[in-house]
């Protein structure tokens, strides 16, 4: 067991470093090399200054040289400087990833609970009003661009309704503290969570659903109707257990949309995450910002990753013993 | 093929699905020989909501342009877009997951460590990276989505084969001397044809929600009008004509859904053994 | 009164398939402490009449007419409920698949406390200690240790016990038993029929035993039915069925199980130089343990195999699971690398071969498959697959198809079949195209692994005639892989017989199935169902 969560956090680690070479070669695939987008970016033409910044963040140097230098900055909590903002990389990400956390986490506890809530319900009778109700509204939601849902629910629930804010993150200007903070908070929380939850909502009630038909097919369920087991009984402790496996599996897969889904949310709500700095750094082209996200956005995948990794061990003893 | 009809045809949602992709489809064809006007052009007062000048009955755009012809050109654009991307990405993932199921060993590992990494890259993510490190052409874009969309491509294709292969219909083939590019190509797959086709349906639907949402974040290329860049226009006037917005994210959501209808009756049609139900 | 009582049941099929009814008007009685044998060949309705016993029918087969009376009520016109509480309690059931039988994510002894908690008996204490109880009876080493145990810490053997203990917790009435036995290998088989017949006398229970091996039911059987197609053609007492069959086609299903004797005549002698030289195989697998670490599972499939086989004779390489015959023949025809020994064929050694080299030669031994529906490719005309091979080795494909049809013609299938798909063709028929694909080569050897299993026991007989008759004119050398000790006497003219990659007896296949020398080939024999029958048959026939 202590193997396997140390197998998955070295892979973990490699992978990001896998992300860190990527990322370098990205900048490197770019027209001109970084330190003219930099110039271009403040304005300068002055030879001298582009010799003097390719001398300062090492693009005199080899290319393997400069490579372990990128990946030495990243070590060290360096991921480059913005030149459109003046600070450094890090200390933007660092201000606004507590934002993106809370939504991704909020979204994905809501869509995994209520998905697969939902995907049982319409898998225990195949075909009734239950299933079609449940079916369709799953489909239309997988069929929504996410930032299309965003804005329409924003536009209902906060311009024409006024019940939610629309904006934001707290109430600027209001100064709660405590409670009321966290309140507050939570009701900013409401619609870019749960419109960034209801795709995969949608995503995880329709293999819930999947994965319970197949389940029902295979012979333990039919040993477990030959005890004399009640049928709600059976899809709790036989078929749902069983029909979790793979769907804890795809929770891990879809991760990476959740967080990239972040950017639309976090774009349409003005949440101030991380996402939302991504959307701002592409209008004003800060490169550094848009890598820095990526890199710690590919993080936040792989941390969902391991998350379902551990769940997967609970579920399945197969895993929590043989190893 | 009546057989394939038949099966198609029992699931209702997929002869709907049908249906509406196919009035998608003829309107992306002929809709532009039908509506002379040039979606870029201004041709009326600015923001005139939908049905007041029969001429513009979906009314004009922040520019005072003409929202039906936008909307014609953008269908256009989305289903170009969706299609030659899944069908990139298919030529990425199909050869990745046929080699990585089929030979055991190094070149399994390697590919599927290959698969796996860029699977764990947030997609989204790294097609705004890539959108930002190209420039923002028609052929970027594409090329762009389907760099991010082949790895659940090479997984399908790659379980599928991996499953295969064990099958002694391989193994037969081994013993009498064929060579395995033989035995992958003739025997393996077209058993593997299926779930490609009915996933291809499903990942046009994703590409054209992918695209719609990069030139909603306005990554797309300027040139072109789409479905995504018409909301993502919009935006700003969110307040004062909310149609602008409503009306191309309706017509995505129809698009998408009749992809996704259309996939799940393929998935009746092709894959029979899971309605176990009329053995 | 009877027990149990089945009155003109029939069951529906839905519209659509090959006919109306999977089970019509089947009527029988079961009384207390009796065996009843239900046996029939695939398709013939034998486990749809115990499903409808249960109330188990799949989706979309539902009891047309007829009632199934038991304990005083139609079991037919209860409702799910009420059936539910004669499930498990009054009726218990086992599966033919012990492997998918218990649920993967929950030890076993929960599973068997499921039992008493859906019907509201005992204590969750008390249950715990049943259990423990249960599992002792069945059998099950270390039986708290057991409990605690998930299905996949457990062989197909010991699941099978759990399953066992689990119907009869409650000490039902009545006995279900699916083909509980058929994916055991014989003498787990054995140790599970004693078990079974052990509870039934000890609970008096009724059993209902489907089985599609006519070994098994004069084994154990009080009464026989057989069934064809949906119908019940003859039923009766045991020792009446077996010995003095009425229906012709219970006399076809006896004449086709084959009879345990060996081949005694022409054995080719052995010669200096021999087609096939085995000198030393090895071969271990190991699994698990990483790059982190950890102690792999070394299995050891093959240690120190050698062995000769003469032109034109048929060896057979006899042995339970794991055994690693499998391993033996996939080695020979190269399917497996071994990590040392040699392979001679006529002097050459085919272990060694590499690459182009051996993909040349690999026309010099082919094989026969065991599972037709999925050993040829699907999507190719039966032509092609028939052809492709030659083509590879460099045959004009118009001399190639000539090839072709002549074997096909040999195998008694017509030239038309050539341009047919296998879903067009019965399993039978595909094992001929199996046998005409690895003939087409004209190969020097032939390994024929598991090549009569998955078939009827009637197509199978039809298939051993075949191989007989081609092995006769075509003066085939054959190796025969085979667990079924009856089928290896039909064919081989020598036996191997292998126990954990090890062999512990060779020999003239006549002597070692009526006098052999070894322990486990002596318990292999013993375990081997209805042999007292068959000496019966033999007395009575003279």
């Amino acid at each position: 067991m202590a193997r396997f969560i140390l197998g998955r956090l070295v892979k973990a680690a490699l992978t990001l470093l896998a992300i860190l070479v990527l990322n370098f070669f990205l900048i490197h695939a770019a027209p001109g090399d970084p330190a003219m987008i930099m110039m271009a970016e403040t304005g300068s033409s002055d030879p001298q200054v582009l010799a003097d910044m390719r001398a300062r963040f090492g693009l005199d140097q080899s290319l393997p040289m400069q490579l372990a230098l990128y990946i030495k900055g990243y070590l060290t909590l360096d991921m480059g400087w913005s030149f459109r903002r003046d600070v450094p990389v890090f200390d933007l990400i660092a201000d606004r990833l507590p934002a993106t956390l809370l939504l991704t986490m909020t979204a994905f506890a809501i869509s995994l609970g209520l998905g697969v809530l939902a995907g049982a319900l319409a898998a225990r009778r195949q075909g009734g009003w239950g299933d079609t109700i449940i079916s369709t509204v799953a489909l239309l939601f997988y069929a929504t661009p996410l930032f299309w849902m965003a804005l329409m629910a924003s536009l209902l629930f906060s311009v024409g309704l006024g019940w939610l804010p629309g904006f934001g993150y707290e109430t600027v200007g209001a100064n709660y503290t405590g409670l009321a903070r966290m309140g507050d908070i939570a009701l900013h929380l409401i619609l870019p969570a749960t419109t960034l939850g209801l795709f995969f909502t949608a995503v995880y009630a329709r293999m819930t659903r999947a994965s319970m038909l197949e389940v029902n097919r295979l012979d333990f369920v039919k040993t477990a109707r030959a005890k004399g087991l009640r049928p709600s009984v059976i899809t709790r402790r036989h078929v749902l257990r069983n029909a979790l496996l793979p769907i804890i599996t795809l929770a891990g897969l879809q991760a990476g949309q959740l967080v990239g889904g972040a950017v639309l949310t976090e774009t349409v709500f003005a949440w101030p995450g991380i996402g939302r700095l991504m959307f701002e750094a592409i209008a004003q082209r800060d490169y550094n910002i848009i890598l820095g996200v990526f890199f710690v956005s590919a993080a936040l995948v792989l941390l969902f990753n391991l998350i379902t990794d551990l769940l997967y061990m609970v579920v399945d003893p197969r895993i929590r013993l043989q190893s | 093929m009546n057989k394939f009809w038949s099966r198609y045809a029992r699931n209702r949602g997929a002869v709907i699905g049908l249906v509406l992709l196919g009035v998608v489809v003829v309107m992306a064809v002929l809709g532009p020989f039908l509506t002379a006007q040039d979606p870029w052009r201004m041709v009326q007062r600015p923001f005139l909501p939908p049905f007041q000048d029969s001429a513009l009955p979906l009314g004009t755009d922040a520019l005072g342009r003409d929202v039906l012809s936008q909307l014609i050109h953008g269908a256009r654009v989305s289903l170009l877009i969706g299609l030659v991307s899944t069908l990139a990405a298919l030529a990425i993932g199909v050869p990745v997951g046929a080699v990585a199921g089929y030979f055991p060993g190094w070149p399994n590992d390697l590919l599927m460590r290959f698969t796996e990494f860029f699977q764990t890259i947030p997609s989204f993510a790294l097609a705004i990276v890539l959108l930002m490190i190209f420039q923002p052409q028609l052929h970027f874009v594409v090329l762009s989505i389907a760099l991010v969309s082949w790895p659940p491509v090479a997984r399908l294709v790659r379980g599928e084969v991996l499953s295969l292969r064990r099958r002694e219909f391989v193994e037969a083939g081994i013993v009498q001397g064929l060579r395995h590019r033989h035995i992958l190509i003739h025997h393996v797959m077209p058993n593997v044809l299926a779930p490609i086709i009915i996933l291809a349906s499903l990942m046009v639907a994703t590409a054209i929600l992918l695209e719609s949402s990069l030139s909603f974040l306005g990554l797309s290329d300027p040139n072109v009008m789409s479905w995504g860049y018409m909301i993502g226009a919009a935006r700003t006037a969110l307040r004062t004509a909310w149609w602008l917005s409503f009306i191309p994210g309706i017509a995505i959501v129809f698009t998408v859904l009749a992809l996704n209808l259309v996939g799940e009756g393929l998935n009746d049609a092709l894959n029979p053994k899971l309605n176990r139900g009329d053995a | 009164m009877s027990l149990l009582s089945v009155t003109n049941l029939t069951i529906a099929l839905p519209k659509g398939a090959d006919r109306p009814h999977a089970v019509k008007d089947i009527s029988f009685d079961l009384n207390h402490g009796e065996m009843l044998c239900i046996v029939g060949e695939s398709g013939s309705g034998k486990s749809m009449s115990a499903n409808a016993v249960m109330g188990l029918l799949a989706e979309g087969l539902s009891v047309a007419r007829g009632s199934i009376t038991f304990d005083g009520q139609d079991l037919v016109r209860l409702s799910e409920a009420q059936m539910r509480t004669l499930r498990g309690r009054r009726i218990g059931m086992i599966f033919q698949e012990p492997l998918t039988a218990l649920n993967p994510l929950m030890p076993v002894g929960r599973q068997i406390e499921e039992v008493f908690e859906a019907h509201g008996m005992l204590t969750p204490a008390a249950r715990r200690d049943r259990v423990i109880d249960l599992l002792t009876e069945v059998g099950l080493p270390d039986p708290s240790a057991s409990a605690r145990a998930y299905p996949f810490q457990m062989s197909g053997g010991q699941r099978q016990r759990v399953v066992i203990a689990m119907a009869l917790a409650l000490e039902p009435a009545i006995l279900i038993a699916d083909e509980p036995t058929t994916a055991l290998d014989v003498t787990t088989q054995a140790q599970i029929l004693r078990l079974l017949d052990d509870l039934r006398r000890r609970h008096d229970m009724g059993v209902v035993f489907i089985t599609h091996d006519l070994g098994v039911v004069a084994d154990i059987a009080d009464r026989v039915l057989v069934m064809q197609s949906g119908v019940i053609v003859e039923q009766g007492a045991a020792s009446d069925v077996l010995l003095r069959p009425q229906h012709p086609y219970t006399q076809a299903l006896l004449d086709a199980i084959p009879q345990l004797k060996g081949m005694t005549d022409d054995a080719p002698v052995p010669t200096a130089a021999p087609l096939l030289q085995v000198k030393g195989l090895h071969k271990q697998f190991r699994s698990g343990g990483g790059w982190l670490g950890g102690k792999p599972r070394v299995v050891t499939a093959l240690d120190d195999i050698s062995f000769d086989l003469q032109a034109g004779e048929t060896i057979g390489i006899v042995g339970e699971s794991g055994s690693g015959k499998s391993t033996l023949g996939r080695a020979i025809v190269r399917l497996q690398d071994v990590d040392r020994g040699q392979v001679l064929l006529n002097g050459r050694d085919m272990a060694a071969l590499r690459g182009e080299a051996l993909r040349h030669d690999r026309k010099r031994v082919q094989m026969i498959f065991q599972d037709p529906y999925s050993s040829l490719p699907p999507r190719q005309s039966i032509g092609k697959t028939l052809t492709e091979g030659q083509v590879a080795h460099g045959t004009p494909i118009a001399q190639a198809r000539d090839r072709a049809a002549a074997i096909l013609d040999r195998v008694g299938l017509d030239a038309g079949s050539m341009s047919r798909f296998p879903h067009e063709f019965s399993g039978g028929q595909r094992q001929r195209i199996g046998i005409a694909r690895a003939l087409v080569l004209d190969p020097e050897l032939i390994v024929a692994d598991e090549a009569v299993s998955a078939l009827d026991v009637s197509v199978q007989a039809q298939v051993l005639d075949l191989l007989a008759g081609l092995k006769r004119d075509l003066n085939l050398s054959m190796l025969f892989i085979t667990h079924d000790l009856r089928v290896a006497g039909q064919i081989c003219d020598w036996l191997i017989v292998m126990q954990k990659g090890r062999i512990v007896e060779t020999g003239d296949a006549a002597r070692i199935l009526n006098m052999p020398s070894s322990d486990y080939a002596r318990g292999l024999l013993a375990a081997l169902p209805g042999r007292d029958f068959e000496t019966a048959r033999a007395a009575a026939r003279v």
